[in-house]
């Protein structure tokens, strides 16, 4: 045996055609062995494949430096943790001991929540839906509601009689702010007179102490400037509401919509040119609020921040199982992770990184995952050299929504681990078996199976 | 294994260097792919070949075998070879 095995490939040679863009060495791919220290196979064989696993260290840097961006530019800043981007405990209980208070969306969320310790005032409850149970709960515990709907406003009044308490209020505003798509849907319109008309009512009832005004833009959101006016417009409809109707305007909660280092699909430049430092946003939103708050007022600033904290914690190792050839002659693979549990990839073009040094020349592939579905492709422009069966896939940044929005389609949801900052891996999350899915199903008597 | 007389009519150098003279067209390929189209020319079968992979290359008889189907889905997509 003389020569070292790689698998056979042949390409067409283009002439007069130089890439402009080398966006990937054409030979080997980018290799990672480990994951802070961890060896990937050493992961694999204790937890199995595929594998979520949240960096520790990761976490919690980078919620400093979002957090640092603030706080240095700013006196009185809260960083409220979006559950909805991932909401397991472990994850949770980190981003809280670095400080940050509660944003739930919905009672779900509010009771994982204050199962996890926080109490009432430090959960900023937001959402189109808040079942009047919810509310009650919420007013009766102190919680600070954001007001989506009129319909919510009546509900709060009437909670406020039968819970015998002000409810502390904000309402949520929409608003152009120049970018694109407009969330009209969410809150009370800004430039049509809606959010004045929803201040009105509140202080017409006489029941609610509306203390704060939210806004939530969108989400990736790569223009900071647009920031820049959110808040501006913010103030401003906070001052006239507190010299037309007395309410004090203690918090001004700007939502959150920052991207990540992700490669959005659509967008050409990679994450590292097209996405604006965090400084910059925090620079707007607080130059915004010095230039136009009154002196000596200082309002609290809430920050809802989710996928640029946590997106770049996570990541997903998965195993490739088969490979084809597809009739326009790329190679495909079939992965054990997809869609159903890798949510983001609809948007995403992920960090593909490989466990083990590949020779041979890189071709144009697509990963597919293992659903019986035409629509599981996790990517559909990788560039790997001929991977052997069983290789490991590194994907990246997958730490915001995927664990909260994953489907239990088909298959069982896999393990999440965390590698803590002393190095040691802990499973934070189970990998689901059959029980998981058939423990609340209940078959009638007369079809039960003979046995 | 029926492969046609395109195959017959390229020209390969010993570097992996594939001139097509019909279409003009160039490819390259590396050296497993080169014993591939070598064997393929001298009318050789899909054992010997398979065999000649895991002699020459230490590949495993199962691995081999799948990415010999691959290179030739790779010739015919590139029309260098015919048919199934």
């Amino acid at each position: 045996m003389a020569r070292r095995y790689e698998k056979p490939v042949i390409h067409r040679l283009h002439m007069g055609h130089t890439n402009k863009f080398g966006f990937a060495s054409p030979y080997g791919a980018k290799v990672r062995k480990s994951i802070d220290g961890v060896p990937i196979e050493e992961l694999v064989s204790r937890f199995g494949s595929p594998l979520f696993v949240f960096s520790e260290r990761r976490l919690r840097q980078k919620f400093r430096e979002v957090k640092n961006a603030f706080t240095l530019r700013y006196p009185h800043v809260e960083f409220s943790w979006s559950y909805k981007t991932n909401y397991l405990d472990a994850i949770v209980a980190i981003l809280h001991s670095e400080g940050a208070t509660a944003e739930v969306v919905s009672e779900f969320e509010y009771e994982k929540a204050r199962r996890m310790g926080i109490p009432g005032p430090k959960i900023i409850y937001n959402g189109p839906y808040k079942p009047i149970d919810s509310l009650r709960v919420a007013v009766s515990e102190g919680a600070r509601i954001n007001i989506d709907t009129f319909e919510e406003i009546a509900d709060l009044e009437r909670v406020a009689d039968e819970v015998g308490k002000r409810p502390k209020v904000a309402i949520r505003v929409n608003m152009d702010t120049g970018i694109y798509p407009r969330w009209s849907r969410f809150g009370f319109n800004y430039e049509s007179g809606q959010a004045w008309d929803a201040v009105k009512r509140i202080a017409l009832g006489g029941k609610l102490d509306l203390i704060g005004l939210h806004c939530h833009m969108g989400t990736f959101i790569l223009k900071p400037e647009a920031y820049e006016i959110e808040t501006r417009k913010l103030v401003e409809l906070a001052y006239r509401i507190e010299d037309e109707f007395g309410f004090k305007i203690e918090y001004i909660d700007v939502g959150g919509g920052f991207p990540s280092r992700n490669r959005l699909k659509g967008i050409y430049l990679p994450p590292e040119v097209a996405v604006p430092p965090i400084e910059e946003y925090a620079e707007r939103i607080t130059t915004a609020l010095l230039n136009n708050l009154r002196p000596g007022d200082y309002p609290l600033l809430i920050l809802e921040s989710g996928r640029a904290i946590v997106d770049e914690a996570g990541f997903l190792i998965t195993t490739v199982h088969a490979t084809k050839r597809l009739p326009d002659g790329r190679r495909g693979y079939v992965l054990d992770a997809g869609v159903n549990v890798l949510f983001t990839a609809f948007w995403y073009h992920f960090n593909v990184e490989v466990d083990r040094e590949v020779s041979g020349a890189a071709e144009p592939c697509v990963l597919y995952g293992p659903l019986c579905m035409n629509i599981d492709v996790v990517e559909d422009r990788a560039h790997l050299p001929p991977l052997p069966r069983g290789t490991r896939l590194i994907l990246s940044p997958v730490g915001a929504y995927n664990v909260t929005q994953w489907m239990q389609f088909i298959r069982y949801r896999p393990a999440v681990v965390l590698i803590g900052e002393n190095g040691e891996v802990d499973l934070i999350r189970e990998a689901e078996d059959i029980s998981d899915i058939v423990s609340r199903e209940r078959v009638p008597e007369r079809l039960k199976p003979k046995s | 294994m029926k492969t046609g007389g395109k195959l017959m009519k390229l020209a390969i150098s010993d570097e992996g260097f594939i001139f097509d003279p019909e279409t003009g067209n160039s490819y390259t390929t590396n050296p497993t792919g080169l014993l591939i189209l070598r064997m393929l020319k001298e009318g050789k079968g899909e054992e010997e070949i398979v065999k000649a992979l895991t002699e020459e290359f230490g590949a495993e008889e199962e691995e081999a075998r799948r990415d010999l189907y691959d290179f030739l889905e790779q010739l015919r997509a590139y029309g260098l070879v015919e048919g199934v």
